[in-house]
């Protein structure tokens, strides 16, 4: 511990944090654009300038380390005043339509600009020019508001390892992009949103498409369908002014039903559809290379995560056949609606339209894949994330906080705890583990309350060992077996962990892999800003949702063995593998 | 007929002389591929083995190196005297840094722009010169400075650009015949 003295105080404070770090622990707030806590501190922006005595210039905090006797200013009149020359000669080369903008109300310069009581823009720069790119189904990104604070660039590098954006060119004529003012869609860019979730500004954002949904709902032909994703119902309070971590899963039903949806299912029903056959493809190749002595490709990787399939299209097309052929929640929902539930109503495929609300940019590349359409047409109409929810939500005028709870419809409504937990990252795999061990043992899994410590929490990567004991008859090859899991979330962590892989260092037999940091609940499309401390808060808030249900294994879901019944017969069965599977393609790197 | 026939035998020779090339750089990227700041010297032995940086040569030296696209081309944007389009025999740098602008730095711009009837960051129809804007070569005192290829020349007069380009204006071919 060192001593630093702040603004004529004595503190006493680790060595080797920042002079940024050490005022926050005191309690004192320094504005910051381009910093974001334990992800990037590369002094760009200079907003969080500090006096520094003995220092002849103000100083970046953020990359600025605390000294033993070190005595810090940060608030006199020259710290005020050139931290609003900084803010104002970013505001002079900046669109500024804040009234008409997507961050209006939701933008970090808007509220430093308010903080720093900026009432006037006193220099009229040279404004940088607008390109807009909209390649992707995904994302928009616009040049004129980028503030080249590179928060983009860090996670699409350190937390993704994907790197579609750097800064080009130089100077005032800085861009940040993909080579050479590319778009997106022509080069390696997973969709995944991430950039969009630490953007301080306007300039990336997910592609805005609630006017498509209200056309939707304005048309009288057309029978509306909603879908809504686990993570959302953890984060959507966020949009409202709740506290992060606050479920609002009535709440959000009885909005979505004021919004006049005609039925409002629940992705969670999917999810435990997704652990049937997920489970049972496992538990296949598990036989196929121990009993049958054939070549299989393990480990099996999970593909709920539209953002890691495009990641091994890319970088791995030769394990793709070790993702499972499973698709994700999101498209059996859709494939299910189009089908099954369009057969109860008497209505073609066609006649319906389903609208997803996901966490998570990718899911809007993934709803247009060409091969999505397994009812015959697309089997998502459009993909709406948690923000542009309450954004609608705003629009209808609804009093979210007021409302009342309600329940969703059924027969593709009800999910089991098991669903609940796919928000986070450990839950796909603790949800089949659930599953699984139960069908093949007939005991319930031997965890405490049915959590499977090991995979659970914000590791980047995660394993487990479970030896299966006491097996049923049919399942005698799999007696004695040391089950090997892994977890990773974040595509960097993925990619460490298939690197391990690849040299022989590890050997898994069923491997879960989510996108974004903590999983869904940390998606691209989630209300901004997602800090560590808010993915805890909404993790803990799914984690009590299952708790809470009575049901809390897939396997038990009887909507789910009612599909099967009536309509799907057993997993991996003739009509399964036809809406309920799907094939990867390799893509060419850029 | 003649000069279809000289056509095809003339893109023989540069897919041999590209190939020939990319061999090169490929014994280069062996050499540097896992040194700590390789990029750039990567991209300077490239730019003079190929006059200049195309996109077809940045991919490959983005795969070679296990290094995103996007940070090559970010990196190639950064510094200027790394070119992605091709250019002429003779690469006429013009300083306009602070000592060289204020003595008439900008009006031996102008006067070169006439001469060879060409805006910077242009190349001549005949592919002999190109002009670029560079700041300060360590010539201050000698200011303005210009620099053509690796010659620097100092004190230029903006009416005495047509004697300093004259001497780089002769084709090999011509060279040859004054021999």
């Amino acid at each position: 511990m060192i001593n630093i003295t702040i603004d004529e105080k004595i503190y006493s404070v680790e060595e080797e944090t920042s002079v940024l770090e050490a005022c926050k622990t005191a309690g004192i707030k320094i504005p910051t654009l381009c910093y974001l806590e334990k992800i990037q501190a590369i002094g760009a922006c200079r907003v969080c300038l500090v006096e520094i005595e003995g220092v002849h210039d103000l100083v970046a905090s953020c990359v600025m380390p605390v000294s033993e006797d070190m005595k810090i200013h940060t608030n006199n009149r020259r710290v005020r005043e050139a931290r609003k020359v900084v803010v104002e000669l970013l505001l002079s080369e900046h669109e500024g339509d804040c009234q008409t903008c997507d961050r209006n109300e939701d933008c970090e310069l808007q509220s430093i600009a308010h903080d720093l009581g900026i009432r006037e823009i006193r220099y009229q720069g040279e404004k940088a020019p607008r390109c807009l790119d909209e390649s992707t189904p995904a994302l928009v990104r616009n040049s004129a508001k980028c503030i080249a604070c590179r928060r983009c660039v860090t996670v699409c590098a350190e937390t993704q390892s994907v790197s579609a954006l750097f800064p080009q060119s130089r100077g005032f004529k800085t861009t940040i992009g993909p080579a050479f003012g590319k778009d997106l869609d022509t080069v390696t860019c997973v969709q995944c949103g991430q950039c969009s979730a630490v953007c301080p500004v306007g300039a990336i954002s997910e592609r805005d498409q609630t006017e498509e949904v209200w056309a939707a709902l304005d048309d009288p032909e057309k029978t509306v369908v909603v879908q809504t994703a686990p993570a959302i119902r953890a984060a959507l309070g966020e949009c409202f002014g709740m506290e992060p971590g606050t479920l609002v899963t009535g709440k959000m039903t009885t909005a979505l039903r004021r919004m006049e949806f005609d039925a409002v299912f629940d992705t969670n029903f999917s999810a435990d559809l997704t652990i049937m056959e997920e489970g049972t493809e496992l538990l296949t190749r598990l036989k196929m290379a121990l009993v049958d002595g054939k070549q299989v490709a393990l480990p099996m990787f999970t593909s709920c995560s539209p953002g890691w399939i495009q990641f091994m299209e890319y970088y791995y097309p030769d394990m793709l056949p070790n993702l499972s052929s499973c698709k994700s929640p999101q498209q059996m929902m859709g494939a299910m609606v189009k089908t099954y539930y369009a057969q109860k109503l008497g209505k073609k495929p066609e006649e319906l339209f389903m609208v997803s609300v996901m966490p998570c940019t990718a899911k809007k590349f993934e709803a247009a894949r060409a091969e999505m359409n397994s009812s015959g047409v697309q089997d998502v109409d459009v993909v709406l994330t948690t923000r542009e929810l309450g954004k609608m939500i705003h629009e209808a005028g609804i009093d979210f906080q007021s409302l009342e709870d309600s329940e969703m419809d059924s027969p593709l409504g009800l999910g089991t705890g098991a669903a609940d937990i796919f928000a986070n990252t450990g839950g796909v795999m603790e949800a089949a583990l659930r599953t699984a061990y139960e069908i093949v043992t007939g005991r319930e899994i031997p965890f405490d309350n049915l959590h499977v410590t090991p995979v659970v929490g914000m590791d980047g990567i995660k394993e487990a060992e479970i030896t299966i004991e006491g097996v049923l008859p049919e399942w005698s090859f799999l007696e004695g077996v040391a089950a090997k899991v892994a977890v990773a979330h974040t595509l960097a962590n993925a990619r460490a962990l298939i690197e391990r892989i690849r040299a022989g260092e590890a050997e898994y037999h069923f491997i879960e892999v989510m996108t974004c940091p903590g999983g869904c609940i940390g998606g691209g499309g989630q209300p901004r800003i997602t800090t560590e401390e808010v993915r805890k808060a909404r993790m803990k808030a799914i984690y009590a949702e299952d708790e809470g249900k009575t049901l809390r294994k897939s396997h038990n879901n009887p909507q789910v063995m009612k599909a099967y019944e009536d309509f799907l017969g057993e997993p991996l069965g003739h009509r399964s593998h036809e809406l309920l599977h799907t094939k990867y393609f390799e893509k060419e790197r850029v | 007929m003649l000069n279809e026939a000289e056509s095809v035998n003339c893109s023989c020779d540069t897919e041999i002389n590209l190939s020939a090339q990319y061999s090169k750089l490929d014994d280069i990227l062996a050499e540097y591929k896992y040194k700590e700041g390789g990029l750039i010297p990567v991209l300077q032995i490239a730019q003079g083995l190929f006059g200049f940086l195309p996109e077809d040569v940045l991919h490959h030296i983005s795969k070679a190196m296990d290094k995103p696209y996007s940070e090559v081309a970010g990196v190639v944007g950064f510094y200027s005297l790394f070119s992605t389009q091709p250019r002429g025999e003779n690469v006429i740098r013009v300083c306009l840094g602070t000592a060289c602008y204020v003595r008439g730095g900008k009006q031996v711009l102008d006067s070169i722009k006439k001469e060879l009837k060409i805006d910077v960051g242009e190349t001549t129809d005949d592919q002999m010169f190109s002009l670029e804007i560079a700041r300060c070569f360590g010539a201050c005192g000698l200011a303005p400075a210009i620099m053509i290829n690796e010659d620097v020349h100092q004190r230029v007069k903006p009416s005495r650009i047509k004697q300093i380009l004259a001497p780089y204006c002769k084709t090999e071919a011509e060279e040859v015949e004054h021999v």
